[in-house]
């Protein structure tokens, strides 16, 4: 964005303003559309396929579905139940989870480590602690569907096999983040207990988890409203819940039940954002 | 995990003992203190959880079961690296990416474009649409890559096109709402001084507003950009093309040699994408 130094230099000769940088924008857009080609290329991106008369037509009588909604007694019921396992299956995976991360990023914590205190860290502890980190880091690179996916051929489907992908994606993601949470700040509290003879749990439960207590919840709290989201996706492959629901009402072309169940959705999504949100103003 | 630290000293100021260095601790369970409620109705839903979903923990525990377990991660050996299976493979990782990096683009452009009805951009602007536009970017955003892209089945076909689009609408709600909110905490001060000149707000936009933002609306949009490589990555699974179509396919047909080849990949992407964005960051920031 250059400007130029002469005053009115941007003006043509009938006293219009004229585009300072218009070459830039030209060669910018032009470069970014040559880009594009390729990817347009490789994703068979043909919209005006969209508007095709067979494509619109099904499109148009499947929106024009949406209306009435469907809000039969049996089916709110379904509805309900389906919404309360979607929770469930949420809140057990992040239990797990828990049990996961928690002793895994107490043993991946490098501010734990006796022998760093003086120093380097033996070579040892410092394998293990990496290992470790390793292990996280790949549960937590394989998405949580695919997991899903592996289980539901392993443990049949239902919802064990979408509370087993919950627990160990977010075990990964928890293990690790709670072990950076661990390690950020101040270290001094705990190697002063460990340097007079506590042991590493002491030091941990004295010294680590007061100061970061707030911390670990609210970031615990946050990926709870996240296995909410992604349980509602686990269902499209087959875990249960409400996603299920929808995959089943989608194949069956039954708009009014879709709108139904994806209001439902949006608004437990919003419940949850918002439960999210107040807890964790309440914990800081 | 849970909050039982926060509890307010003050509230127990009446509880001390005679002797003030032999301090009595607080009793665990106090009506009046609310992280002890917190954390009982955190217990109770963690129990009704566990309790109403019907998890077969004997099938999964059993002998029979870790014995299933290991034949099927048995057979996941050896990956199939076939040149002809891996250059169909490296196809589907390319189309993945394409998916992502088109996704993300259209997004951006549909999210800049919803984003300046959605914020108020000075003080005397009325911004009719602000609230019906932030309505929808919050329905875009709220419904996830996964399930837009089912619904879009239904008229684009199966596809990377589906997978493409569903991207670009979750992501335009996302981006839409960060960027009218960067919009809206820019500095006034170039604006206000074109606009005491008389200059339109479409010109304002441009010469004031946009080149502000712009480096914001960039990290953004690349932010983002690593998080759809991810999700491309599954949204395959419903049939929208890119590796998850590859896996989902494989998968069904049992052919477990190729679908480890295709884990192989996807996870050798995202390790990919996160060293880079890491070393991006890092440059960025130095």
């Amino acid at each position: 964005m250059s400007v130029s130094p002469l005053r009115h230099a941007h003006l043509d000769s009938r006293g219009r303003g004229r585009d300072p940088d218009f070459t830039a924008r030209i060669f910018w857009l032009s470069l970014s559309l040559v880009l594009l080609w390729p990817l347009c290329v490789a994703t068979e991106f043909r919209p005006w396929v969209l508007w095709e008369p067979d494509n619109r037509k099904v499109t148009v009588d499947f929106l024009a579905s949406f209306w009435p909604l469907v809000y039969e007694t049996e089916f709110m019921r379904m509805v309900a139940r389906e919404t309360w396992r979607t929770v469930a299956m949420a809140t057990a995976g992040i239990t797990l989870a828990l049990v996961l991360a928690v002793p895994l990023s107490l043993v991946a914590t490098r501010v734990l480590s006796l022998s760093a205190l003086s120093g380097r860290m033996n070579r040892w502890p410092a394998v293990l602690r990496g290992c470790v980190r390793v292990t996280l880091i790949v549960l937590r690179s394989i998405p949580e569907l695919v997991w899903a996916l592996v289980f539901v051929r392993v443990v049949g489907l239902g919802p064990t096999a979408g509370v087993l992908a919950i627990a160990l994606t977010y075990g990964g993601m928890l293990g690790k983040v709670y072990a950076e949470i661990l390690e950020s700040g101040e270290s001094h509290s705990a190697h002063a207990l460990m340097r007079n003879g506590g042991g590493r749990l002491q030091a941990f439960f004295y010294a680590l988890l007061p100061s970061h207590a707030a911390e670990l919840a609210s970031y615990t709290v946050y990926r709870w409203e996240c296995a909410i989201r992604s349980s509602v996706v686990l269902g499209f492959v087959g875990a249960g819940g409400l996603g299920q629901q929808l995959d089943n009402s989608m194949k069956m072309f039954n708009g009014g039940e879709v709108a139904t169940l994806l209001l439902v959705f949006v608004f437990l999504v919003a419940l949850a954002d918002r439960a999210s949100v107040w807890l964790r103003k309440a914990l800081s | 995990m849970k909050p039982m630290t926060s509890r307010a000293p003050s509230s127990h100021a009446h509880r001390e003992a005679a002797n003030p260095p032999f301090k009595l601790p607080a009793p665990l369970w106090d009506a009046r203190c609310w992280a002890c409620w917190l954390t009982g109705a955190v217990l109770a839903l963690v129990v009704a959880s566990f309790a109403s979903l019907d998890l077969d923990w004997a099938a999964f525990a059993s002998m029979e079961a870790a014995r299933s377990m290991m034949r099927f991660a048995a057979e996941f050996y050896p990956p199939d690296l076939s040149p002809k299976f891996l250059s169909k493979v490296a196809w589907a990782a390319w189309e993945t990416l394409a998916m992502s990096a088109l996704g993300t683009a259209l997004a951006a452009t549909i999210g800049l474009a919803l984003a300046i009805p959605a914020s108020r951009m000075s003080s005397q602007d009325p911004a009719w649409l602000r609230s019906p536009t932030r309505w929808l970017l919050n329905a875009l955003r709220a419904i996830p890559e996964l399930v837009w892209a089912a619904l879009l089945l239904i008229s684009a076909g199966l596809g990377p096109m589906a997978g493409t689009l569903a991207l670009a609408l979750h992501t335009s709600g996302v981006l839409g709402r960060l960027f009218s909110e960067a919009m809206e905490n820019v500095p006034t001060g170039p604006g206000d001084a074109l606009r005491t000149q008389g200059i339109g707000p479409l010109r304002v936009f441009a010469y004031a507003t946009l080149p502000q933002v712009l480096p914001q609306l960039m990290s953004y949009t690349l932010y983002r950009w690593e998080n759809n490589i991810r999700a491309a990555a599954v949204l395959g699974v419903v049939g929208a093309g890119g590796l998850g179509q590859l896996l989902s396919f494989n998968m069904g047909l049992f052919l477990m040699n190729k679908t480890a080849t295709i884990l192989g990949a996807m996870l050798l992407m995202v390790a990919c994408v996160d060293a880079l964005s890491f070393g991006l960051r890092r440059w960025l920031t130095r």
